[in-house]
């Protein structure tokens, strides 16, 4: 049987039909009998020393079974554990799920209630008495770093956890005295991940160990790291991730709702359920983004780019959680992006602040970096009065050089930014956009135009174990998949990734429906389930396609080989002259004899007749660890719309022209670059979460916290290159983060662009009609009749 | 803490069940009857992912008591999706791509039921305020738009007028 190639159809998803009728499994649809309710106490103070906290109003209440302290969990709950440890001085501190003598931010969790109804166990909330001692707020991480500053960790003796320096060439020399420099500090806002599914875990005995159901991006990784802080045994534990909504990195976690319900279900030997409500989880799963980043760059008279020297500071928030201080490192291999430099200098300090810890959301370092790099060339055009593009034509690494070892020691293997940007000008109409804005600009008008350019790459598809060991990551970057031929033909393939919106059960499909030549409806993919898919790295960094999209390629190719031989026994042929296509093996040559892949299958069960020495299975895993990074590309051109009297931005038009190498499936690839755009657009212009003086988080509802809604976005135009990647047999790049780190340079750059000419040069972020309108205000409030009248002009 | 009685019509079938007077509409249909398909994605009405069809007009089981749908006309996706009502719509969004974890889809999907009850040839800019009272994370929205917009076009085109007793929503006073 020969049909057309799967991989690269628009499959419908397989996922589809259980979530638009609404019979899907999320963990909080659980109901186990006998099951409590956990809800826990949390800190209205930033910082303060518990001096006496008593559940005892709470015990013997009608529905309360239990309530705890962090004092009474403290010999057993461990520390929530950092898996990044950047540096060898690195500060971490320890981190106890419940607090148990000082908190250090908003909404930690001091005492817990147990209730047999979740009602019950958020009234009991009430009765318990708390005692604290205020301690000073550390919010500002320049003045946290000052001489004398108060300590959110004080037995620490600093508010500073690491610096981690990189260099690279002579960068004294490319800043000489005949270089031209462009030097700006830009504020990455803290940001709320805010998956639409709150997080939720339910924890059931079982036997002598524990299933745990959780709302988590990293079942394989929670059970290791719940066994190495519990020591609960880790083949005691079974992990599911059972449907789970949206994490874009906010479930790349080990909470302390989990721990604490898995000790909870430990002593009371019954099932316990926790979900957290939308103000809990916006104070407490952790946040992203955060950095103050000083960053120059230099360049020749004529628009050569010379050097780079980025200095952060990356907030941690109160505590290191899972990859918190390694986020901001995996900004610092790029920084240089797209172009080539002589000299480049980063240094990171990671600093201890009294807020919610961040940690990865959806590009995780990149964002920044990018945000940085494309904002910097955007101002060294004006700076050199060229039109942006052509700058950056100048200096990025043409499609001829590849492969290309960077400044930062990355080795783009592939790329062609020329044919990109070459797709999105012409999308996007630039030349007669640039008109419209000179006119605009002639006549005054009140409503000015900007074009924002974003020619961006990232690295994807993490990691390398070899290099995640020297980055000091606690573990490597494999991913696993086995393939299960059943008697009938019909294929289980299970993948160690664990998708939570991606679409895996869909492209997964086709990948093993063309390796193995049966149809895309005989597949069905298992995931999520450390019993099921005992092997895996989970879902993050846009891996899951380049890394375990490979390994299930590689799982496929070693049935077939299995097949290959049981074949030929059946057509009494050698295994050299057989042949595999569409999943039939023949003969080299002949278009009979031939047997099906399902027959072998079939004969491969019965056994009755297999050759010496072969085993009565073609079930087959495969563990694929990469040898490098993969690096999607891509142009992004904006139209924005800013009215100079209110400061409102409009989005008039956006393109994105991404290469993420072959694509298995369009749709999903577009669903993909759509959402990524939609949440770096939200960071450039809508979102910010703002603690107060004190430390409250002000932004803690999604009234007060603004995700934007469709009313608020354009229409994305979208389209792609392609070259594919030389690190995976797919040819795959990745894709989950493309948008978001491509979009929020691009918008800023057109906000920037369209008030340039009243002396702005800066507009910070979130670009809201108040933050654009001072920048007009504080500029001057005219326009300028010389003063940059648009870059090229 | 005082319990009340509440009788209703859920998916077509008369429900009566005695409830806490304090109990919230989305647990009541979460918990006590067994229709998850209604998330609570926010608990304070501003997600949309609990959205549900009271009397036609899309509502927010999240603010509402149990006890306030007595009497009520009470529809879940799990019931537009058996009474077929919604088929092309369902349809045009898997094809759209208009759904990626699926987490905030019932709540879109019965916010536009109410939408398309009404008939008539929405413009895309109508169709995006008739919906930004839902948020997703994952989309950026423009599959779900498309999808509602041809689900109207469809409709329109093979001449479907607003359904009887639903969709009259919209135009009374709200409250």
């Amino acid at each position: 049987m020969t049909t057309a190639p799967e991989v690269g159809r628009d499959r419908r998803r397989k996922e589809d039909a259980r979530l638009i009728t609404g019979r899907t499994n999320w963990t909080d649809n659980i109901q186990l009998p006998g099951m409590l309710y956990v809800a826990f106490l949390r800190s209205p103070m930033a910082h303060a020393r518990i001096r006496n906290v008593d559940v005892s109003g709470v015990l013997g209440q009608d529905g309360v079974v239990a309530a705890y302290t962090g004092a009474d969990l403290a010999a057993e709950q461990g520390s929530l554990p950092c898996a990044w440890p950047v540096t060898e001085d690195i500060v971490i501190p320890d981190h106890p799920p419940m607090a148990v003598d000082e908190v250090r931010y908003v909404g930690e969790a001091v005492a817990c209630v147990v209730a047999t109804d979740r009602y019950v166990a958020a009234d009991m909330l009430e009765l318990i008495e708390i005692d604290y001692e205020p301690l000073p707020p550390v919010l500002d991480m320049e003045a946290a770093l000052a001489e004398g500053a108060s300590l959110v960790h004080s037995d620490k003796g600093t508010n500073a956890s690491f610096t981690w320096p990189f260099s690279a060439g002579d960068v004294d020399a490319a800043f000489g005295d005949d270089a031209v420099v462009v030097s700006r500090r830009y504020v990455q806002q803290r940001l709320i991940p805010a998956a639409m599914e709150p997080r939720s875990v339910v924890v059931a005995p079982e036997g002598d160990g524990y299933t745990m159901w959780s709302a988590t991006q990293i079942p394989h990784v929670l059970r290791l790291m719940l066994a190495m802080v519990t020591g609960i045994a880790e083949h005691q534990l079974r992990v599911v991730a059972p449907d789970v909504g949206g994490g874009f990195g906010s479930k790349l976690q080990v909470t302390a709702e989990e721990v604490i319900t898995l000790l909870l279900a430990k002593r009371l030997r019954k099932p316990v359920k926790w979900t957290e409500g939308r103000t809990e989880g916006i104070q407490t799963t952790h946040h992203g983004r955060d950095q103050i980043q000083k960053v120059a760059l230099a360049a020749d008279r004529d628009g050569r780019f010379r050097g780079l020297k980025i200095e952060l500071l990356a907030d941690m928030g109160a505590y290191l959680m899972l990859v918190t201080p390694g986020v901001p490192l995996l900004g610092a291999f790029m920084f240089p992006a797209i172009y080539k430099f002589d000299a480049y200098s980063f240094t990171c300090t990671g600093v201890f602040t009294t807020k919610m810890p961040t940690d990865a959301y959806r590009g995780a370092g990149r964002p920044e970096a990018t945000y940085a790099i494309e904002r910097l060339v955007d101002e060294m055009a004006v700076e050199l009065r060229m039109d942006p593009m052509e700058l950056r034509r100048r200096n990025w690494i043409k499609h001829e050089e590849f492969p290309y070892t960077t400044i930062a020691t990355l080795t783009y293997d592939t790329g062609n930014y020329e044919a990109a940007t070459e797709k999105a000008l012409q999308l996007f109409g630039y030349d007669k956009l640039r008109a419209e804005q000179a006119d605009r600009r002639e006549r005054g008008d009140a409503v000015q135009l900007g074009i924002g350019i974003s020619t961006f790459t990232e690295m994807c598809g993490l990691a390398p174990s070899r290099i995640l060991g020297q980055l000091a990551y606690g573990a490597g970057g494999w991913e696993s998949a086995s393939v299960r031929m059943l008697p009938t033909g019909k294929v289980e393939v299970v993948t160690g990734s664990s998708a939570h919106g991606q679409g895996h059960e869909t492209a997964w499909s086709q990948i093993a429906a063309d390796q193995l030549g049966v149809p895309f409806e005989d597949v069905t993919v298992l995931h999520g389930d450390t019993r099921v898919s005992p092997k895996g790295m989970d879902t993050y960094g846009s891996r899951s396609l380049a890394v375990g999209g490979t390994a299930l390629v590689q799982a496929c190719d070693r049935v077939v080989d299995k097949a290959k031989r049981i074949a030929a026994h059946m057509l009494e042929a050698s295994e050299e002259d057989i042949e595999f296509e569409g999943g039939t093996f023949r003969v080299r040559g002949t278009p009979e004899p031939a047997t099906t892949i399902q027959e072998v299958a079939l004969a491969t069960f019965a056994a009755h007749d297999l050759p010496e020495g072969v085993e009565a299975s073609l079930d087959s895993d495969a563990t694929f660890d990469p040898e490098n990074f993969s690096y999607p590309h891509g142009t992004h051109l904006c139209a924005a719309e800013v009215d100079t009297e209110t400061g409102m931005v409009k989005l008039r038009s956006y393109v994105a022209v991404d290469d993420v190498g072959v694509v298995i499936n369009p749709l999903i690839v577009e669903g993909q670059v759509h959402g990524g755009l939609a949440q770096g657009i939200a960071q450039a212009l809508y979102e910010e979460a703002v603690y107060d003086s004190e430390g409250n988080l002000l932004t803690s509802t999604l009234a007060d916290y603004l995700i934007p809604s469709a009313a608020d976005l354009p229409e994305f135009v979208t389209d792609r290159t392609e070259t594919p990647s030389t690190t995976n047999p797919l040819g795959v790049k990745g894709v989950g983060e493309a948008g978001t780190i491509a979009s929020t340079p691009a918008v800023v750059n057109a906000v920037v662009d369209a008030i340039r000419q009243f002396g702005v040069n800066d507009v910070p972020m979130p670009c809201s009609p108040e933050h654009v309108w001072r920048a007009i205000q504080e500029a001057g409030g005219e326009p300028a009749t010389t003063l940059g009248r648009g870059p090229g002009r | 803490m005082s319990d009340v009685r509440v009788a209703l019509r859920v998916n077509g079938r008369a429900v009566e069940a005695t409830v806490p007077a304090r109990l919230g509409l989305a647990d009541f249909l979460r918990d006590r009857l067994g229709l998850t398909g209604t998330h609570l994605g926010c608990e304070h009405g501003v997600c949309g992912a609990c959205t549900v069809l009271l009397d036609g007009i899309a509502v927010r089981a999240c603010l509402m008591f149990a006890a306030q749908a007595e009497g009520g006309d009470l529809w879940t996706i799990e019931g537009l999706h058996a009474d077929g009502r919604i088929a092309d719509l369902q349809e045009a969004m898997a094809r759209h791509h208009g759904l990626q974890c699926g987490f905030c889809t019932p709540g879109f999907l019965v916010t536009a039921a109410e939408l398309l009850a009404e008939g008539g040839r929405p413009s895309e800019q109508e169709v995006r305020e008739a919906l930004s009272g839902n948020v997703c994370r994952c989309t950026g929205y423009q599959g779900i738009v498309s999808a509602v917009l041809e689900t109207a076009r469809h409709r329109a085109d093979r001449g479907d007028g607003p359904r009887d007793g639903e969709g009259a929503g919209r135009s009374l006073p709200a409250g």
